[in-house]
């Protein structure tokens, strides 16, 4: 079967429940004793499980079992939520994503989760560190214990033994530790088994012999063996193989055999947890005498519960963004045949066609609104990484952190959505790591240890909104100018005369960090200077509201959509181009007697300062105008930051709504254009990047 | 045995070029094209073509052959190589041939003043017509121009 064709599908799914398994999880952490949210992260596992077997990727498939068997005792109350499994669960949520990230890059899903397993199936056997201990130690105990494991024998094991004793053959109880270093600790198992069954056989190991194969042990395993040989001769080959660390071969007789086989039977029958699981069957049969009644009961409630109370499965499809954008294409070449036959209309001075374009008019209007929704996202599809990543961040930083996410179902148009993560990363981990206090400080002046920093969204007039506030430490204007003279950004004097908002637009300059000390969490070499230059190229802005002690708030003001935007169009000769509105800070009409020249660049006064005038029509090289022949010159004046310029033009046409669109790969770059859009009359007109205009 | 190819047949001239059919996307009539300013000058622009915005190359400019008027006969073809959606202005095309690769001979180094790497290779169709097989993706590649002009410059 090709599978190829179901490959996004299945991307799309697995992202969906790694999302959902993260969600729960945090869920869960909040709430450990909630064992419906256990329920929902099994059903997440297991469907996720069933998927990748079927997709054929059988690292993610093994992966999600291992944390099946775990949070199957968890359900099941064989097994309580703590840290320690909250961390590798998470871990391994963290490891399923890297699989699928490999799957959706073309990869194969494969990855190294020998670590994450073993601490599963530590879990599964019981040994869960208490709180706090690294995870290292976990692994060290789980493999000393799987070397140490007892072997469990089931009957016909157990006669098989006892039978090549009474037929006088050496039954051999052989301990092998793989040394720590081993590349492929599989292969060299399986030349330990190859010698082995050269002189003798192999009855029962441990782990069992497939999981030896797929390399699911520690550095260790035992089996009992049947053979002519003894126990030192045994020994001795092993020993001969390399990268074997220890071996220790003892043989048994009937009385020993006896003492193993029934501790091992006895282990069985007490404690079932501390068995291996091999199956996903839930041990649920066998539900240990403690275990009070109710939580099987509340299982029982919980999920239907959920299943009325959750939001019901919206009905929606997936559509792939390159479609939308051939649907964008038709409907603007709708809008222009329809302009054109408003003009015929007008011509034929028809009543019957002048009502029926009038109607189309409508049509195609409502029709607009549907196609620029259809591109609309919620902002949710990005924030939904954060709750996460701020709960690993405050866990690394030893600070205690709330996220409180309001407004997730603001839309935006994809474009920006795809755009803005990497920002509001960076803004949220500043947050956390320069904005709340440690849980000590925070003690200190009076506040409760637990920070909170807020992520909202919101709409307003034609704009959306994303702020991100904290109620840290603040920032201290004064501190901030000290840093910028101490780094060369400004001079003393400068410092002096600054206001406390211009202080804090420092912070965005380059090459500046107010942390004394740089730390991997924020640090990186990459300051908030990158993240403001990434929110003004999609039209954006951020401003910083502080109040020393109290906390800060950075805003961050988006466009609703890239695709489209409010641009004045101007004439040159012939030629009609369109300047983002977004840019122009106002139009105008100079004299020739206004221009002068400063240093051979020609300089205009504008608001008491002398700013750069441009010519538009010398820079493209206009073939049929020159605005140095009129006596008067109409300017834009455009800004970038602080800086302004002005652009002399012949003509403004007017304002208008325009599609953005790029000029093909094989243009990909022209100096002082940024797209083309297409005008009413069919034409293009290409749009005026202000910014290249800007030193 | 060789395969048969569609090719589409246009003159710049008296001389007769080829395109794979596969790579062509539309031929249109000569259409408005906006100027876009500081590129090179055999880039005659962008057009609108059903609501996508596409550059226009004057194949005539691009082979350092003198540019001529526009005439009724005058077509744009939209070629698609490399996932690049670019024009060729030429001076007719109205032909589309079966060709059999095994009649394609590798070009002479140099045919009519074009530099033979543009060429895949010429086909003699008949007694006495030439066909010129047109490298796409070398007449596209950017890298290579500005060694073109600065050797022509």
């Amino acid at each position: 079967m090709d599978m190829n064709q179901y490959l996004s599908m299945f991307i799309d799914e697995s992202n969906d429940h790694l999302q959902s398994l993260n969600e729960s999880m945090m869920g869960l952490e909040a709430n450990p004793e909630d064992l419906s949210i256990v329920q929902v992260i099994f059903r997440s596992a297991h469907t996720l499980k069933g998927m990748a077997a079927t997709m054929g990727f059988e690292d993610l498939a093994s992966l999600t079992h291992q944390m099946e068997n775990v949070l199957d005792l968890v359900r099941n109350n064989k097994l309580r939520m703590q840290d320690f499994i909250f961390d590798t669960l998470f871990k391994s949520i963290d490891a399923l994503e890297s699989m699928v990230e490999d799957i959706t890059g073309g990869g194969a899903g494969k990855a190294d989760v020998t670590a994450i397993v073993s601490s599963l199936q530590a879990i599964v056997r019981g040994e869960v560190p208490s709180a706090g201990n690294a995870s290292a130690e976990v692994t060290a105990a789980a493999s000393g214990n799987a070397s140490a494991a007892q072997v469990f024998l089931d009957e016909f094991q157990y006669s098989v033994l006892e039978q090549s004793l009474q037929e006088g053959h050496q039954v051999l109880y052989v301990d092998v530790a793989i040394r720590k270093d081993c590349q492929l600790k599989a292969v060299r198992a399986y030349m330990v088994f190859d010698l082995l069954e050269r002189s003798g056989e192999v009855v029962k190991s441990f782990p069992s012999v497939q999981d030896i194969e797929q390399e699911k042990f520690d550095y260790g395993f035992s089996l009992y063996y049947i053979t002519q040989k003894d126990a030192s001769e045994i020994q001795k080959m092993i020993l001969n193989l390399s990268e074997i660390d220890a071996v220790t071969a003892v043989a048994l007789d009937q009385e020993s055999l006896r003492q193993m086989g029934q501790d091992s039977v006895a282990a069985t029958a007490e404690a079932p947890a501390p068995a291996p699981v091999q199956e996903a069957a839930p041990v649920a049969a066998n539900a240990s005498p403690a275990a009070p009644l109710h939580p099987k009961e509340e299982n029982g409630k919980a999920a239907p519960a959920r299943a009325g109370g959750a939001p019901s499965p919206s009905r929606t499809i997936r559509v792939d963004i390159e479609r939308l954008d051939v649907l964008m294409n038709l409907f603007s070449e709708l809008l222009i045949d329809r302009v054109r036959l408003e003009q015929l209309a007008s011509e034929v001075q028809n009543g019957d066609l002048t009502e029926t374009v009038e109607h189309m008019g409508r049509v195609s209007g409502d029709l607009q609104n549907i196609v620029m929704k259809l591109r609309m996202v919620p902002v949710d599809t990005v924030f939904n990484r954060f709750p996460r990543m701020i709960r690993d961040l405050a866990k690394s930083l030893d600070k205690k952190v709330d996220l409180i996410v309001t407004g997730a179902d603001t839309e935006l148009d994809r474009t920006v959505i795809d755009e803005i993560g990497d920002p509001l990363v960076h803004l949220l981990r500043n947050a956390v790591d320069h904005g709340i206090e440690s849980i000590a400080d925070r003690i200190a002046a009076g506040k409760p240890e637990t920070g909170t920093v807020q992520l909202r969204a919101f709409h307003s007039g034609n704009h959306v909104f994303i702020e991100i506030e904290e109620d840290g430490k603040g920032i201290y204007p004064k501190n901030v100018l000290a840093s910028a003279v101490k780094k060369g950004v400004i001079t003393q004097e400068q410092a002096g005369t600054m206001t406390d908002d211009e202080a804090y637009q420092l912070l965005f300059a380059p090459g500046f960090s107010t942390a004394e000390v740089i730390s991997d969490v924020s640090g990186r070499g990459v300051g908030l200077d990158v993240v403001k230059s990434k929110i003004s190229s999609l039209g954006g802005n951020v401003t910083i509201y502080s109040t020393p002690g109290k906390g800060t708030n950075f805003s961050v003001q988006l466009p609703l959509t890239l695709s489209i935007i409010a641009a004045m169009l101007v004439r040159l000769g012939s030629e009609k181009y369109a300047i983002p509105l977004s840019s122009i800070v106002e139009t105008g009409i100079v004299k020739q007697s206004q221009i002068r020249t400063i240093h051979g660049n020609r300089m205009l006064e504008f608001r008491g300062s002398h700013i750069p005038l441009v010519s538009l029509s010398k820079i493209f090289s206009i073939p049929d105008y020159d605005e140095s022949t009129e006596e008067e010159t109409e300017i834009v004046v455009v800004r970038k930051g602080e800086r302004l310029v002005a652009l002399a033009v012949q003509d403004f046409i007017g304002q208008n709504e325009i599609v953005i669109k790029n000029l093909g790969k094989y243009l990909p770059d022209v100096q002082g254009i940024s797209g083309a859009t297409i005008l009413g009359d069919g034409q293009v007109a290409l749009i005026i990047d202000p910014n290249a205009f800007i030193k | 045995m060789a395969e048969d190819i569609k090719v589409i047949v246009f003159k710049l001239g008296t001389e007769e070029y080829g395109i794979e059919v596969e790579k062509v996307q539309t031929i249109e009539r000569m259409m408005p094209i906006t100027r876009v300013p500081k590129t090179y000058s055999f880039i005659k622009g962008v057009i609108n073509l059903r609501g996508v915005v596409i550059p226009v190359i004057d194949l005539r400019g691009r082979f350092g052959i003198e540019e001529a008027e526009h005439t009724d006969q005058t077509r744009i073809i939209i070629v698609n190589v490399n996932e690049m959606e670019v024009g060729f202005i030429v001076d007719s095309a109205n032909d589309v041939i079966d060709l059999n690769r095994d009649i394609i001979d590798v070009p002479p180094d140099v045919v009519g003043g074009i530099k033979a790497k543009y060429l895949d290779g010429v086909a003699k169709i008949g007694d006495d017509r030439l066909l010129i097989m047109l490298n796409l993706s070398e007449v596209l590649n950017k890298s290579e121009i500005v060694q073109l002009e600065s050797l022509e410059g």
